[in-house]
């Protein structure tokens, strides 16, 4: 448990995390809250030379509120997600998520940048974050970018990002209180085996599912499905459509069939919590 | 002094706990010695291979680095890792501290590197080359005994260590000739990883001018590493010190002579240097011991109305590639409570070890009983499911009464006290059966998965006579009246969290009428605890209790002595009560521990022949095992769409005998539990095809947490222990073997209206919904 040896650098704006980025390559990697990335170098499946901290960038962590839509910093930590007034009024399923991320520490610590770009399959945010077709700022040595969520999960813990990249903003919606995030937790890890986010409007719902294939996904044929009807039949019906053109990955965990079914049984639960908010 | 309340039977705080609540415990990798040097070990990433070269010179020259070891620097002058287990004709590998030209399984010991830091240790290993020829692994047990299967350890020709065979109680031929049925049942224990919080630490160092070797080490058991050491290090008893600082769990997986221990003590007198070690969480899940990993085919002969005639059982143990400490001992003692509660007149059980390449199995939570209560509870449901007789019915009909006990079973021990219908009813009070039963009707009527588990348990504690142990059973205790009038108790038993330190001092305050804050306990430290058989098997409290209160009353004798010398009277005359000494009748005058103890140690005045000081020490000998019991009752609900399982009630009735302090009674059967629960719903240790560990951290091996434990009902009936004077029995792994079949039997009962008759451990919410959907099908 004891890490390789690495240089640690602390940048105090993002343009010196950048050009720090850019000048170690492939050496370095970018430290958040640290909750993926200390645990991957102390087994030494990660041993970057350079570790650059951007924690204490003091201009990334925020919650604020313009024109409509609540930007995110990057390094805003999933309990000041979870607890955020403003958020838990003008968009409650980002901290209805967070809620169920890791435990007391890891929500102190980790972040909501960290963990996008960590991309997990199993992590929690990637539901939300394409429910809300939230927006993503990347910021690099060719200035800044705004990546839609649905061009954000590219693959296994792989995203949209550059090497060169700092993510540094999220944008979401404003919603109605028609939303909900349930989730199956794996026993062990507390990950999701299958997390289900629903937004839901008159005109009709979006829904994101985490934990059940290789990256996070909209579940297209749930949304077409049901369309604006809103019966407990509708929902059924639609709900078994939340697996659907995906290869749910199997493991020691759940094997590929009980994610896909579980996939389905929380989208169920998700939709009727939503629509009954 | 005391007050009018005695201390034994109150349920106090521990003492323990401010210590270790504020993080002011001191454990093995708090010890900062000057010098230190640190070792890390290189392990196997193979199941089963040769190894063909070993290239250390890479990491040798790292700077930092002092030395860097494999099998053939080290297992010729270190003896090989010792099995205590006597079981006729065991066939053993040789059970060397790192590899020799072989590794056997993933995490079995290859090399080590000894640096002057841990960051260096670990940067030495990544330097080191192996050059491996991977083999065919040995990894499902019942393959492993069918012919033409691959050899765990081809030298030894066969994948069998041992078969015991117990044949016990009458004719069991005839008992299946007259029975009206046979009903068969295959159960299978999955193996489980103890995981305790703190993993494996050891430091060692050795003093060259006295040529005295301490050995600091995170164990349960400092006495039997004293006494099997020397032989693998060549160093006398006399000059071996052994300490276990505070342990942090550790569950029967800190009961055993590990490689390491023995390598960093080697280490340290061949660099003249102390050393230290520190298992890593994935370390501890490779190469500390596991648990269980039983299976077993069952057979019920039983007559029409519910009389069970016999029992025969036939086990197979996976031991993994080495035997441990007692890893052959512990199916074994499976054997010795196969009847469980029950009057069962004739048994047969045979237990076939064998070799695979994985992690030994040893002692973990309650070691061999477990498996025996599981079997024979779900054994109890299978038999009145088939026989449509109720199953509370027939555990009643086959309890033996009150007045049978001392009861010799057919397994050939004899229970030494018991009362079995008294926890069964009052369990059945704690839950309000009726209610229960009704609301499982109602529940069953809405559409729910609803059930209820029963488990009625005895098992075995107070390890043990000497006889049936391998190293002796006895305990030493030693009581000291200082001449401060504190007093100082020292035990042999290593308490290590069961609290003992608060228990004991109860007991030793009630004897000499001295407040509990007087008085101290000493353990864990063979220099100061020179003889002990240590913690394992409920044993602390029931035998090395009884050698504290022999000691104990050791001195109070002594001090009779002393005061009917002041007194100018007669022993006799001498009478001791609320911790003063007084001759009624010959004088007003009263003598308390100050002035006694100060004439003790002062010696200007004792009686002629009269040894200063007051102190004694005892060995006890146990005549018998105890046997608690208990009925625990479970009700779940099953969800019907992702078969998660909610504990939606849990009462417990332990009856462990006398209870010194019911507060550590009660914590001991909600840890036990929490064990079951883990064991019930979801613990696996799982290993692929190839041997490779999937559950090596705790990312992948579920233990439980707060949130997983349910409201618990506690309650305790009291049937103390004849067989030794504080009556009590043992409760340290109760909880465990009670709860995992009611938990068990629970589930399976929510799922009896969808026609489930068993599941196997665990029962995840993937193995029932799987349950739910073939039944579903099947029903319609």
């Amino acid at each position: 448990m004891y890490p390789a040896n690495f240089d640690y650098v602390r940048p105090s704006s993002v343009d010196e995390a950048v050009a720090l980025l850019q000048k170690h390559g492939d050496d370095a990697k970018v430290l958040a809250g640290g909750h993926s990335l200390i645990p991957a170098m102390k087994l030494r499946l990660a041993q970057p030379h350079v570790v650059i901290d951007i924690g204490r960038i003091a201009t990334l962590s925020y919650i604020r509120e313009a024109g409509g839509t609540i930007a995110i910093g990057a390094t805003t930590t999933h309990s000041e997600v979870e607890t955020s007034k403003l958020l838990r009024e003008k968009c409650p399923l980002l901290s209805e998520t967070a809620s169920h991320i890791g435990d007391l520490q890891v929500r102190n610590k980790g972040t909501i940048g960290g963990s996008l770009v960590h991309a997990d399959p199993a992590s929690d945010y990637p539901a939300p974050i394409l429910a809300l077709e939230a927006e993503i700022d990347l910021v690099g040595p060719r200035g800044k970018r705004t990546v839609r969520a649905d061009q954000f999960f590219v693959d296994l813990l792989q995203t949209a990002i550059a090497a060169d990249e700092i993510l540094t903003e999220v944008r979401v919606p404003v919603t109605s209180p028609s939303v909900a995030y349930i989730k199956t937790e794996q026993k062990a890890s507390g990950f999701a085996l299958a997390g289900v986010a629903v937004v839901a409007s008159p005109s009709g719902v979006r829904v994101g599912v985490t934990g059940v294939a290789p990256k996070a996904y909209r579940a297209t044929a749930v949304e077409q499905t049901i369309g604006n009807q809103r019966t407990a039949h509708a929902i059924e019906l639609a709900a078994a459509h939340a697996a659907d053109g995906v290869e749910p990955l199997g493991d020691i965990h759940a094997s590929a069939q009980f994610r896909a079914h579980l996939a389905r049984v929380n989208t169920r639960r998700a939709l009727e919590r939503a629509l009954s908010r | 002094m005391s007050d009018a309340t005695p201390y034994i039977g109150r349920a106090m705080k521990r003492v323990e706990d401010p210590r270790l609540i504020q993080g002011l415990g001191t454990y093995t990798d708090d010890l900062r010695l000057a010098g230190l040097l640190h070792a890390c070990i290189l392990r196997s990433p193979h199941a089963h291979a040769r190894i063909r070269r070993i290239e250390t010179s890479a990491a040798k020259a790292i700077p930092g680095v002092v030395a860097v070891f494999t099998g053939a620097d080290v297992n010729d002058s270190c003896g090989a890792v010792p099995c205590a287990a006597a079981i006729p004709d065991l066939k053993a590998p040789r059970h060397t501290v790192l590899a020799g030209d072989r590794v056997y399984f993933v995490g079995h010991a290859v090399a080590v590197a000894v640096a002057t830091d841990p960051y260096i240790a670990c940067d030495a290993i990544d330097e080191i080359e192996v050059d491996y020829d991977p083999l065919p692994a040995v990894v499902n047990a019942m393959e492993a005994l069918k012919s033409g299967s691959a050899l765990t350890h081809p030298d030894m020709g066969a994948n069998v260590a041992f078969t015991h065979v117990v044949n016990g109680g009458s004719d069991i031929d005839a008992a299946f000739r007259n029975a009206d049925r046979i009903i068969k049942h295959r159960l299978y224990h999955q193996r489980l990883t103890p995981m305790p919080i703190e993993p494996r630490a050891v430091v060692a160092s050795y003093h060259r001018g006295e040529g005295t070797l301490t050995l600091w080490t995170s164990t349960q058991i400092p006495h039997l590493l004293r006494t099997l050491l020397p032989n693998m290090l060549g160093i006398p008893e006399t000059k071996l010190r052994i300490v276990a600082p505070e342990v942090g769990g550790g569950f029967g997986a800190k009961l055993n002579v590990y490689a390491e221990e023995a390598l960093c003590a080697h280490l340290a007198m061949r660099l003249s240097a102390p050393v230290k070690w520190v298992e890593s969480r994935r370390e501890n899940a490779a190469s500390t011991i596991h648990g269980r990993d039983q299976i077993g085919d069952y057979e019920v002969a039983v007559k029409n109305d519910g009389r069970i005639l016999g029992l025969k059982a036939t086990s197979v143990a996976d031991l993994g590639a080495y035997l441990q400490l007692l890893t052959p001992a512990v199916p074994t003692l499976t054997g010795l409570v196969l009847t469980g509660c029950y009057k069962i007149p004739a048994i047969r059980f045979e237990v076939v070890g064998v070799y695979t390449n994985k992690m030994a199995t040893d002692a973990y939570r309650g070691a061999g009983r477990p498996e025996a209560t599981y079997l024979i509870e779900r054994l109890m449901d299978v038999v009145a499911n088939e026989l449509k007789i109720d199953r509370l019915d027939l555990r009643l009909k086959h309890f033996p009464a009150p007045g049978d006990f001392p009861f010799a079973t057919s397994c050939g021990v004899t229970y030494d006290s018991g009362n079995y219908q008294g926890t069964l009813a009052k369990a059945k009070q704690l839950a309000d059966w009726d209610a229960l039963m009704a609301d499982r009707k109602a529940a069953r009527a809405a559409g729910k998965l609803f059930g209820v588990g029963v488990s009625t348990y005895v098992e075995i504690c107070a390890m043990g006579p000497s006889k049936a142990m391998p190293a002796g059973g006895w305990e030493w205790g030693c009581v000291r009246m200082e001449i401060s009038a504190k007093v100082t108790v020292i035990t042999g038993v290593t308490p290590h969290g069961q609290g003992q330190e608060t228990s004991f001092a109860q007991i030793v305050a009630d004897r000499l009428g001295v407040p509990i804050e007087d008085v101290a306990v000493l353990k864990g430290d063979t220099n100061v605890a020179h003889y002990g058989r240590d913690t394992y098997g409920s044993r602390g409290t029931a035998v090395g209790g009884t050698a504290i209160v022999m000691s104990v009353d050791k001195v109070i004798k002594k001090a009779k002595t002393l005061a009917a010398h002041l007194f100018e009277t007669l022993d006799d005359y001498v009478v001791f009560e609320n911790g003063k000494f007084k001759a009624p009748g010959i004088t007003a005058r009263e003598i308390a521990w100050s002035e006694l103890a100060a004439e003790a140690y002062l010696a200007k005045n004792l009686p002629a022949g009269f040894e200063p000081g007051l102190e004694a020490s005892s060995f006890f000998e146990p005549e018998n095992f105890t046997f608690p019991f208990g009925t625990h009752i479970c009700a779940v609900e099953v969800d019907r769409d992702t078969g998660e399982v909610a504990i939606t009630k849990y009462v417990a009735v332990d009856d462990c005998g006398n209870q010194i302090n019911p507060l550590l009674v009660e914590g001991q059967v909600q840890g036990g539990i929490a064990h079951a629960i883990g064991q019930a719903l979801f613990e696996q240790t799982i290993y692929d095809e190839n041997g490779q560990l999937l559950t090596g951290e705790f990312m992948d091996y579920a233990i439980p947490r707060a949130t997983d434990i349910p409201e618990y009902t506690l309650g305790s009936t009291v049937t103390p222990s004849p067989v030794n004077p504080l009556g009590v029995k043992g409760v340290g792994e109760a909880g465990t073997i009670g709860a995992t079949p009611a938990i068990a039997n629970a589930v399976i009962d929510a799922l009896t209206p969808l026609g489930v008759v068993h599941l196997d451990l665990p029962m995840t919410p993937e193995r029932i919904w799987r349950a739910m959907q073939t039944r579903t099908v099947a029903t319609v």
